[in-house]
């Protein structure tokens, strides 16, 4: 790992064309260990085709990708289970990887469903079954984490609590995450990294840096640029009620 | 003891149901069971290029569904049609294929009824090692690769994500398929072994609530069938495959009516 300055994975000028249309294209960044790189775009600028092609399931791609780890936890945007399959909570965890029972039961306590365990996958409740997602991909303990909007459907007290879960995973892992969220609160206050997708890379860089950039601001309105003051600490306004700034005095 | 037929066809039936009952579990969650016909059909040509080359049945009935079914592979990635299509075309062009080397082949007494709906009581010491040794090997197979099998099962981007390899592992595992029907096509026929890979584990599945329990009861559906069938077939003198098949959906119906029965009991 050190030969290569703790980097679990790396994209070089990646991009994938399916019908002739390009999905995504030009994207290069790294992950690194315990470090949370997060992507932020609109919806079908290439955020989670970017996150697919770190993962190696797109095949035909332009560009390089190099993986530095096998051990890597998922958890897609979309997955639906066939009601074909009997499967429930318990099963589900040993997908990929054998658990202890006591690894099983830790994680899903992690997540606050441990009471689910012996439940029917398919009969969770969308945030439920989000929560048992992440569950699954930090019980292995990886190297590498891959969330694709990974709280969707969460209410709004457990989003933060497994925002603030995740973060203490990499910490304690030191396993190295690449996030797609909406939530420009979120990323903008945990994140290392950010990169703004619509198609390409519009800009990248820290928080910081990435909400002052014109690109940043064109994409997601003015409104979005203020949101780093919130996490900046100096609390020289307030908000009115419709969101707007108020400077003191 | 084996040199009493009904033996032999119990010998036979049983080393069967065991084999069918896990795979049939996947192939109705994987929704195979269409492919499942369609490796049958082609079976027909396997067993007519048995008799022009003079080679072993199910060797050449492995050959010839293992063949197509990497040929539908290659065709899903390289065509825009939908899989049943992609399928039916392959069944019933291997099946044409296979009648029309019959008609070239008149120098041999063809039991064309035997081809499409097998003949258990006509299995003889040989045909119950290939079963048996053949079975073992499907069923060891499976079990080494169960985990990715299972992972892409449920969700194919996840397991390729976390590096399962479902692309390596779908392979093995239509092949296995292909293994299966060549063990089985003697004792079951054409038409009627996805019957005993979809029946018991349909009725598995109305049973169970994880999937290790569904194939456990796949298997001991699969097991009834073989047992009652024949017995039946002995009684009422019917003909052996459709026996079982027959034996399979009574116990199908027969969980039909535990499922309701447990839901009233819940109201």
């Amino acid at each position: 790992m050190s030969l290569n300055n703790n980097i679990l994975v790396k994209l070089e000028n990646t991009g994938v064309m399916l019908d002739n249309k390009w999905l995504v294209k030009g994207v290069s960044l790294e992950v690194k260990k315990g470090k949370i790189v997060t992507l932020i775009g609109p919806n079908g600028s290439g955020k989670s085709t970017t996150a697919k092609i770190a993962l190696g399931i797109y095949k035909n791609i332009e560009g390089k990708v190099e993986k530095f780890t096998d051990k890597i936890g998922y958890v897609p945007q979309k997955i639906s289970i066939d009601w074909t399959l009997p499967i429930r909570v318990s099963d589900f965890m040993l997908l990929t990887e054998n658990l202890t029972n006591d690894e099983i039961n830790n994680a899903l306590k992690l997540t606050g469903v441990d009471h689910l365990k012996n439940n029917d996958l398919r009969n969770l409740s969308g945030g439920e079954f989000q929560r048992v997602l992440i569950a699954r991909a930090i019980s292995k303990k990886p190297d590498l984490l891959v969330l694709d909007e990974p709280v969707q459907g969460v209410d709004f007290k457990g989003e933060l609590a497994l925002y603030e879960l995740i973060k203490e995973i990499s910490e304690k892992l030191g396993c190295g995450i690449l996030l797609i969220s909406h939530d420009l609160h979120v990323v903008m206050s945990a994140t290392d990294h950010v990169l703004c997708l619509n198609g390409h890379v519009c800009c990248s860089g820290t928080p910081q840096a990435v909400v002052k950039d014109s690109k940043y601001k064109e994409l997601f309105g003015d409104r979005a640029s203020t949101i780093l003051s919130v996490y900046e600490h100096d609390h020289d306004h307030t908000h009115s009620p419709d969101g707007t700034i108020e400077t003191k005095k | 003891m084996f040199d009493d037929f009904f033996i032999r066809a119990l010998v036979a039936g049983i080393g069967i149901a065991l084999v069918t009952g896990p795979l049939g579990c996947f192939v109705i969650w994987r929704r195979l069971s269409f492919f499942a016909g369609t490796l049958a059909h082609s079976s027909l040509l396997g067993v007519t290029l048995a008799f022009s080359f003079d080679i072993n049945i199910s060797f050449s009935v492995l050959l010839i569904s293992s063949a197509l079914a990497l040929i539908l592979l290659k065709l899903q990635k390289s065509t825009k049609l939908p899989n049943d299509a992609l399928l039916g075309l392959l069944a019933h062009s291997s099946l044409a294929i296979g009648l029309v080397v019959i008609g070239f082949l008149s120098y041999i007494r063809f039991d064309i009824m035997g081809l499409l709906f097998g003949d258990i009581l006509a299995v003889n010491k040989r045909d119950l090692l290939v079963i048996w040794i053949g079975g073992a090997i499907i069923l060891l197979i499976l079990k080494i690769i169960w985990k990715p099998l299972f992972a892409s099962t449920v969700n194919y981007e996840l397991a390729e994500a976390e590096g399962m390899k479902p692309e390596k592992i779908n392979v093995v595992f239509t092949i296995l398929m292909a293994a299966l029907i060549a063990i089985s096509i003697k004792m079951v026929g054409i038409l009627l072994i996805t019957g005993m890979l979809i029946i018991p584990a349909a009725m598995a599945r109305n049973l169970a609530n994880n999937p290790k329990q569904m194939i456990i009861i796949s298997i001991i559906g699969g097991l009834l069938a073989v047992v009652l069938g024949l017995y039946s077939s002995l009684q009422f003198n019917s003909a052996s495959g459709p026996s079982i098949i027959t034996a399979a959906l009574v116990l199908f119906i027969l969980s039909m009516f535990n499922i309701k029965k447990l839901k009233q009991l819940k109201k």
